[in-house]
């Protein structure tokens, strides 16, 4: 048997908004299975990372490869393979529930005998059966973000990408969300690549993080290896500031604010 | 360094071959289609504010008209001349401003959703346009009724009528993947609402819907040969009412620009993504 190719894996990787290079040549690999934490201040270059990813965002060839395949050459298998959820709280609400999770199951070509059980089950996995009939336009944000990885379950992804999964989540949600995220990942033993800004979030979360600043990745491992090479009782914090220096909001990218902004808009 | 494992045997999924891009294409604009259907259901609104426009066009404009006799129509009532032409004209203005959901769906992060699932990008453009046929099908009942109860000598053939809406539908997606297209250069909905108001009316009376090309001077009738409206109120008017009509021309042209339409959006779908 050979060994499982990495789940995520960037050499060198390079994207630029024009003059702005978002992220600067990064190394990058995420194990198979691992919960994968990619940490950082708003714009430092995760959301980007995690576009060129998802296919998204046009890279050359052999800069990044998810579970072996490359994202620039093998752009619909490795869509085939992966299950995002982006920062917007991302459902439609003109649609059920169930009719949001169905579209997924139909564009990710789950056969058509399969298809009502597969949206049951994931709906069902992320709580969301009994509101399944409802339109999403009445559901609170932390239910939209349920139903948004189901719609992502639909597909049995081996790797899970989520972009802040809680942003603009209260605070009870947002530990249901993630309770849900890490519940998930022990059932169905995918790898979950995530970004946050929360690093007390990420710090019970993640097997392994990185922390990105200004497009480059200035750290990365276990959170407590992290933690104990800066001193005793240092969090991630600390561990953000030591690499870091300040934590900077000046150079944001106004694409985060933006995006986020939206979503506040959308939500009313 | 570790060897290479070998590439998998389905590695060059993005190079689909034609029969297996027919598939995905014919996949993505059901699932489309179905999605456009359950939002109609769910909200039905739309469909009544749309059908006023029709009903003013027809009963005011076209009853007016009637009486004065001031457009030479042949042998048919104004009103039966009118008719196919306000059947295309709303289907044009419900098209015109799809692209405002596109961008909609942008802002929302759906896109991004939609573009991550194993869809080409003209699968999906290919899709959302046929959806937007969907739509416009609602106008094909509400002007075909209205006719009826107007005194429209309208067709009864199933066939022809099934020919009509292909028509509507092929226009549909043409005009709607011109609005995608404009969404994808502006990307912003004010200005893609601008620029459909101020294109749609020239788009309207550019075109044979409210009197025949004859009438028209030299310029407009250059205008409107290149107007795929002109062929859709053709097409249409040859099978509703059954006039000479050129409807392989007709039919030939709605579909090139279709194809074209979906080409267009679809390249310009990357600015979308950013």
């Amino acid at each position: 048997m050979s060994h499982d190719p990495p789940a995520v894996r960037c050499d060198g990787l390079t994207y630029a908004f024009g003059e702005h290079t978002a992220v600067d040549a990064i190394d990058l690999e995420v194990r198979p299975g691992e919960m994968f934490g990619l940490l950082g201040p708003n714009g430092a270059g995760k959301t980007t990372t995690i576009r060129v990813l998802t296919t998204l965002l046009r890279v050359p060839d052999g800069v990044a490869h998810v579970l072996g395949h490359d994202v620039a050459r093998e752009r619909m298998t490795v869509r085939r393979l992966i299950g995002y959820v982006p920062q917007q709280l991302s459902a439609e609400g003109a649609l059920t529930g169930r009719e949001n999770a169905m579209l997924f199951a139909r564009l990710f070509d789950v056969p058509r005998a399969e298809r009502a059980g597969r949206v049951d089950r994931a709906l069902e996995a992320t709580g969301m059966l009994e509101h399944a009939d409802r339109m999403v336009s009445t559901y609170s944000g932390g239910m939209v973000r349920r139903l948004e990885l189901a719609q992502a379950l639909v597909n049995r992804p081996r790797l899970l990408i989520l972009d802040e999964p809680t942003i603009g989540l209260d605070p009870i949600a947002r530990s249901s969300v993630w309770d849900l995220i890490a519940e998930l990942r022990e059932q169905s033993g995918m790898t979950v690549l995530l970004t946050t800004h929360y690093m007390d979030e990420a710090d019970g979360l993640c097997e392994r993080i990185a922390l990105m600043h200004r497009g480059r990745i200035r750290a990365i491992g276990s959170p407590a290896e992290l933690k104990a090479a800066i001193g005793p009782d240092a969090t991630l914090d600390d561990v953000f500031r030591h690499h870091a220096g300040d934590l900077p909001d000046d150079q944001a990218r106004l694409r985060d604010v933006r995006s986020t902004r939206r979503t506040a808009i959308r939500l009313g | 360094m570790s060897a290479v494992p070998a590439a998998p045997r389905s590695a060059s999924a993005d190079a689909l071959s034609p029969w297996a891009f027919a598939r995905v294409l014919l996949a993505r604009v059901g699932a489309l289609c179905l999605v456009e259907l359950q939002r109609l259901r769910h909200d039905r609104s739309e469909l009544y504010t749309r059908a006023i426009q029709p009903v003013l066009w027809l009963v005011i404009f076209g009853g007016t008209f009637n009486r004065l006799h001031a457009i030479p129509t042949g042998d048919i009532p104004y009103i039966d001349f009118l008719a196919p032409g306000i059947l295309a004209q709303s289907a044009l203005f419900i098209s015109i401003f799809y692209g405002i959901q596109i961008i909609w769906e942008r802002d929302a992060g759906i896109l991004a959703k939609l573009l991550v699932t194993p869809t080409p990008r003209a699968a999906l453009i290919a899709g959302k346009a046929f959806a937007a046929g969907i739509r416009a099908f609602s106008q094909v009942i509400v002007v075909l009724v209205l006719s009826a109860i107007l005194g429209v000598a309208l067709t009864t053939n199933p066939l022809r009528l099934v020919a009509a809406a292909a028509a509507v539908w092929l226009a549909a997606a043409f005009f709607s993947c011109l609005s995608m297209s404009i969404a994808g250069i502006v990307l912003k909905r004010e200005r893609l609402l601008g620029i459909g108001q101020a294109i749609m009316m020239p788009l309207f009376f550019a075109s044979n819907a409210l009197y025949p090309i004859a009438l028209m001077p030299a310029w407009l009738q250059a205008i409107s040969l290149v107007n795929p409206l002109s062929y859709e109120v053709d097409a249409l008017r040859g099978l509703l009412l059954g006039t000479h009509a050129h409807l392989l021309v007709d039919f030939g042209v709605l579909i090139v620009a279709a194809v074209l339409g979906i080409a267009l959006a679809a390249s310009l779908l990357d600015r979308l993504a950013r």
